[in-house]
This record gives structure tokens, C-alpha cells and sequence, in this order.
């Protein structure tokens, strides 16, 4: 078994158009890892030059926003479930 | 071009009027370039220069229309004291190519929409035809 990632389609760029992908890892951290071995480039655009999961990507495990969860630290098992959305958000300035 | 029909323009200028003087937010999901529903999100922001899909309805919302085979079709928002004309912060943003932006204004009582698509950070106005 393995940690199945839905991946939406701004990002399917880097996963050969695939909507959903496999992977695996002990937290999102180590998993966004994992793919980024198969997937280059992925990794980039999930998380910032320091570190942190960016402002503007949404990722749910189990249908949870994982900045509820404990952001990239959040524990992963196999069979979880993870969807990555980009925020839609803007403004007028 | 954007056709849209005439009652979800009107719901979508009614949910910025209401929404007034913060931003409102939404989509019409749509299924082979045909707009099917007008879903109203809930600015996570609150506020008059910002607004952000709440991340959970967005969830909801993107899995519904996974489901019956739709997709994020327009995606709207208001500015309530600029024109309706997506700003350096919208362009940066914008994440879902496929989509046409469409932008209302709430600063004066006359009517303001205007649609864009956003690629890549190019802008490109393109004419809405309410029907």
C-alpha cells in the first residue's frame, strides 16, 4: 500500500498529466520528498526556499487542511489520502 | 468570449453588493464550456483588499464538481473601491488556467464586469455577452 496524492492541474506538469500519484513517506515532509525523486521539480512548488509549506497551496490529508494538522510535520500512514489545491485568493492591491 | 446567462450575473452582483465593502467570491463550475451553477464561496479574508476560498468549502466545493464531471469554469471576485481589472496580486495568483477571471466592481452603482483570462501572468481581456 502507499499514500495516494491527487494532484491538480496547474501542477500535472510535473507528473506527466497524471491526476493522481503515489508515493510514500512518514510525514508530508518526507513524502513531498519521495516525489520529488520521481516527480522533479514538484517539490519546488509545494514548499518555500525556507522551508515552509507556501501560502498559497492547500494540501488535505484525509480531506483536512494540513495547516490544522501540523503543517508539513503532519504523520502519514499508509492508505491516507492526500489532494493538493492551489489557494484561489487575490486582491485589489 | 464569456456567455453567461443573464440571472448568474445577477447573483453574482448581488453576493458583491451584499458583501460590500469586503471582497466577495466564487465560481460558476462548468461542464464542456457551459456554465451549469453559480457556487457563492466564503472569503476566508474578510476583508476589503483581499479575498482567499475558504480552504475546506473550496475542498467540498472542487470534489462536487470532480463528481459530476465539472470543472472550476469562471472564477469571480469583486473589488469594491478599484475597477474591475485583476491587480498585480490577482495576476500572481491566478492558479487555474483554464478559467476565465471574472472581475466585478462594487465602487459605484452602475453595472462593472469584465472577464480575463490570466496565463502564465499575461492578462488578456476578452468581451462577457450576458444572454
Amino acid at each position: 500500500m502507499a499514500i495516494e496524492v491527487r494532484i491538480p492541474t496547474i501542477l500535472r506538469t510535473y507528473t506527466d498529466g497524471s491526476k493522481v500519484v503515489e508515493g510514500k513517506g512518514d510525514t508530508l515532509a518526507l513524502l513531498i520528498d519521495d516525489l520529488d525523486g520521481r516527480h522533479t521539480g514538484l517539490k519546488g512548488r509545494l514548499i518555500t526556499d525556507e522551508g515552509a509549506l507556501h501560502r498559497f497551496v492547500n494540501v488535505y490529508v484525509n480531506d483536512e487542511d494540513v495547516r490544522f494538522l501540523g503543517s508539513l510535520e503532519t504523520p502519514l500512514k499508509d492508505g491516507d489520502s492526500v489532494t493538493v489545491l492551489p489557494a484561489v485568493a487575490g486582491g485589489s492591491l | 468570449m464569456l456567455e453567461l446567462p443573464r440571472a448568474m450575473v445577477d447573483q453574482i452582483l448581488a453576493h458583491a453588493r451584499r458583501d460590500h465593502p469586503d471582497e466577495a467570491c466564487g465560481i460558476i463550475a462548468g461542464k464542456d464550456g457551459v456554465a451549469t451553477r453559480v457556487i457563492e464561496m466564503d472569503n476566508a479574508e474578510r476583508s476589503p483588499t483581499f479575498y482567499r476560498f475558504d480552504s475546506q468549502q473550496q475542498l467540498r466545493v472542487w470534489r462536487s464538481m470532480d463528481d459530476a464531471d465539472e470543472e472550476p469554469f469562471v472564477i469571480y471576485h469583486s473589488h469594491t473601491a478599484t475597477e474591475a481589472h485583476p491587480s498585480r496580486t490577482d495576476i500572481n495568483l491566478a492558479s487555474e488556467p483554464g478559467a476565465h477571471y471574472l472581475l466585478v466592481s462594487t465602487r459605484s452603482p452602475e453595472e462593472e464586469v469584465r472577464s480575463f483570462r490570466i496565463v502564465e501572468g499575461q492578462v488578456t481581456e476578452e468581451p462577457v455577452r450576458v444572454l
